[in-house]
């Protein structure tokens, strides 16, 4: 884990159960998980906070790597992971509640990715 | 086990301005599980941070609600100036200080307006509204728009507001005050409005974290959480309480909210009480390279706003959690166990607002 | 009972106050100053830059330099003042009154007068076009160019011109 800006923290794929579980045992909320494409790889960074307090960690992965769900964890994550899957074509599995790419009712596929990008 | 069924609620409903459906899984009268669906008016204005530059982008994100087109509208501008270290000029924090506040009124009336009319009190619908239509009237005077104010830039703020239109605001101000107080004395007190409210709908302090309610819903139950705390635009130099309750239901939910309109008539008479006499705006070079997350109170919550540049005019990614989305899970939390004829309610108690949702 | 008592009260004001609605159509709506109603251009001094054609968030502007137009489609503007904002010359404005509804939509042109010839511009159909300039030099200009319908600016040259003329 290492801080690449204030309270911005990157993590590997395996440290991020560890760092859900924590963050559940401790009483903090979710606020947000947002995703975006830069440079051939998925950013995705879960935001939590506590009072005034907020960390957010940040995972960067391959396009066509999987990202498991933390749904069964946090149960409000269900929307922000369908959102991304659906707008970005993230792959994310076992998500608790699947809206099956139709969370919401657009033609397009993908979205938010550039044409070339895809 | 008692024979299931599932009524669709939604997406067209009297109590509904805005499409969102959702699926409940009845047995008998009472909801056992209830889940939301949206999309029916989905915009992708995220996406549009590729087409247009990022001054532009200040009038799109405005338009994410119509509610809160302010706070949007300033929330993204501080997210900016933030990435390019530009130093908003005091009075125009001050300046947006005051219209935020006005906005949390002008949101919170119609909030009660929208409420009374959900549980068939006509009479108190319309009291609120017209209460609410005098700000609408301060807004139109001020920015020159009623809804959609185009005030904010990166940089500051492009109207200014004289002594004396602030100090005939206050004035004006205090004559409501007088009315608000009538009018919300019969939420807090009339035995009708009490019997659909009070133990409707518990969201336990525990259950608030959970599923990470935000806003008005998580101080109801008992979370004494409001960004304004943090002391973004000039809520540092303001004097306020957090408005909390421990009752958890839909009357604590009203108690905060009508708390919090007579909280931000003191903060703009505070805000106008002490502004300083600064320039507005200053002006602002460059494009934006880097990222920042802002987080503020809006009037039905915490929003969060994530802005990535690049270095070019066009900014790589922006993202906008607004309070809705977040209270979406809390909102099917409180319907669990409810009976049907509290669902419409239920649903208002969250203050929905779709189109910010669907943004 | 107290309850009932405060709802009476409420009650008894809203039967002999005077209705908060305004009587509309007999009592016009009055918009306040800074009302965003519609941009408005003094094209005299507009030098086609197209500023506000590339800043308009809707692209709703057009500037056609060789033409020397300028266009606005109204029913895709949406009252920003962005434009007003990032005008260099402060040529464009932003005022009170509303686009009124049609059935289709159309595209308002304001030509730039030609800096040799008198000022003449051929205003659009705009709601509320600006009323137009001293008679006289109004006069002046009719004659240059014959089709000219309202000439919406008064340059100080030719008028200038025109009064020791008239002293002659």
């Amino acid at each position: 884990m290492q801080e690449i800006q204030k309270d911005i923290y990157k993590i590997e794929m395996v440290e991020l159960l560890p760092v859900i579980m924590e963050k559940k045992n401790d009483m903090w909320r979710l606020v947000q998980i947002c995703c975006a494409f830069v440079d051939g790889n998925y950013e995705i960074t879960y935001s939590f906070a506590t009072g005034y307090e907020i960390s957010n960690y940040r995972l960067v992965v391959a396009k066509d790597e999987p990202v498991p769900s933390i749904s069964r964890v946090y149960k409000s994550a269900i929307l922000y992971e369908n959102e991304m899957r659906e707008l970005f074509g993230l792959d994310v599995e076992y998500i608790k509640v699947d809206y099956h790419d139709k969370l919401y009712r657009i033609n397009e596929e993908t979205p938010f990715l550039k044409k070339e990008e895809k | 086990m008692p024979k299931r069924s599932i009524v669709p609620f939604g997406p067209q409903h009297p109590v509904l301005p805005e499409p969102v459906h959702l699926d409940l899984v009845m047995e008998d009268e009472k909801v056992i599980e209830a889940i939301p669906s949206i999309g029916y008016v989905h915009r992708g204005l995220e996406s549009l941070v590729q087409k247009k530059d990022f001054n532009e982008m200040v009038y799109v994100t405005e338009r994410i609600c119509g509610i809160c087109s302010f706070m949007h509208g300033m929330g993204y501008c501080s997210a900016v100036e933030q990435i390019m270290d530009v130093q908003v000029p005091r009075r125009a924090e001050y300046l947006r200080t005051i219209w935020a506040e006005m906005s949390r009124l002008h949101s919170h009336l119609l909030w009660l307006g929208l409420l009374a009319d959900a549980f068939g009190f006509e009479a108190l619908f319309m009291q609120s509204w017209r209460l609410r239509e005098k700000i609408l009237d301060m807004f139109e005077i001020s920015t020159g728009g009623r809804v959609i104010f185009s005030v904010n830039k990166i940089g500051g703020v492009l109207k200014d507001m004289p002594a004396d239109m602030l100090s005939s605001f206050v004035s004006i101000l205090n004559d409501m005050e007088r009315d608000l107080r009538e009018t919300t004395q019969i939420f807090m007190d009339d035995y009708t409005v009490k019997s659909r409210l009070v133990g409707v709908g518990i969201l336990t302090e525990e259950d608030a974290i959970r599923r990470g309610a935000v806003g008005p819903m998580m101080r109801a139950s008992g979370i004494e959480v409001d960004m304004r705390k943090t002391g973004y635009a000039a809520y540092n130099d303001l004097d306020f309480q957090i408005i909390t309750s421990k009752d958890c239901d839909s009357f604590a939910r009203c108690q905060v909210r009508i708390g919090e309109i007579f909280q931000s008539i003191e903060l703009i008479r505070q805000a106008v009480a002490k502004i300083p006499d600064t320039e507005i705006s200053v002006p602002v070079k460059g494009f934006p390279k880097g990222e920042a997350y802002v987080r503020f109170e809006q009037p039905r919550g915490e929003a969060f706003y994530y802005v990535r540049a690049n270095g070019s005019k066009f900014l790589d990614r922006m993202r906008v959690r607004t309070p809705t989305f977040a209270n979406l899970p809390a909102l099917s939390q409180i319907l669990q166990g409810c009976q049907y004829g509290d669902v419409p309610l239920l649903i208002l108690t969250i203050d929905p607002c779709i189109s910010c949702t669907e943004r | 009972m107290p309850q009932f008592l405060g709802f009476a009260k409420t009650v008894m004001k809203n039967l002999f106050s005077k209705p908060v609605t305004t009587s509309y159509p007999a009592e016009p709506k009055v918009y306040p100053e800074r009302s965003r109603g519609h941009v408005e251009i003094n094209i005299a001094d507009c030098i086609m830059c197209g500023m506000c054609m590339r800043s308009c968030p809707p692209g709703a502007i057009e500037v056609k330099r060789n033409e020397n137009t300028w266009s606005i489609n109204r029913f895709d503007c949406v009252q920003c003042g962005y434009c007003v904002e990032k005008c260099p010359k402060k040529c464009l404005s932003i005022v009170p009154g509303y686009q009124t509804p049609d059935s289709k939509k159309y595209v308002d042109t304001v030509t730039k007068p030609v800096v040799e010839q008198p000022a003449a511009a051929k205003p659009a159909a705009a709601p509320a076009a600006k009323p137009a300039a001293t008679a006289k030099s109004a006069d002046a200009e009719t004659k240059a160019v014959a089709e000219a319908a309202k000439p919406v600016a008064a340059e100080t040259k030719p008028a200038a011109e025109a009064a020791p003329k008239a002293a002659e």
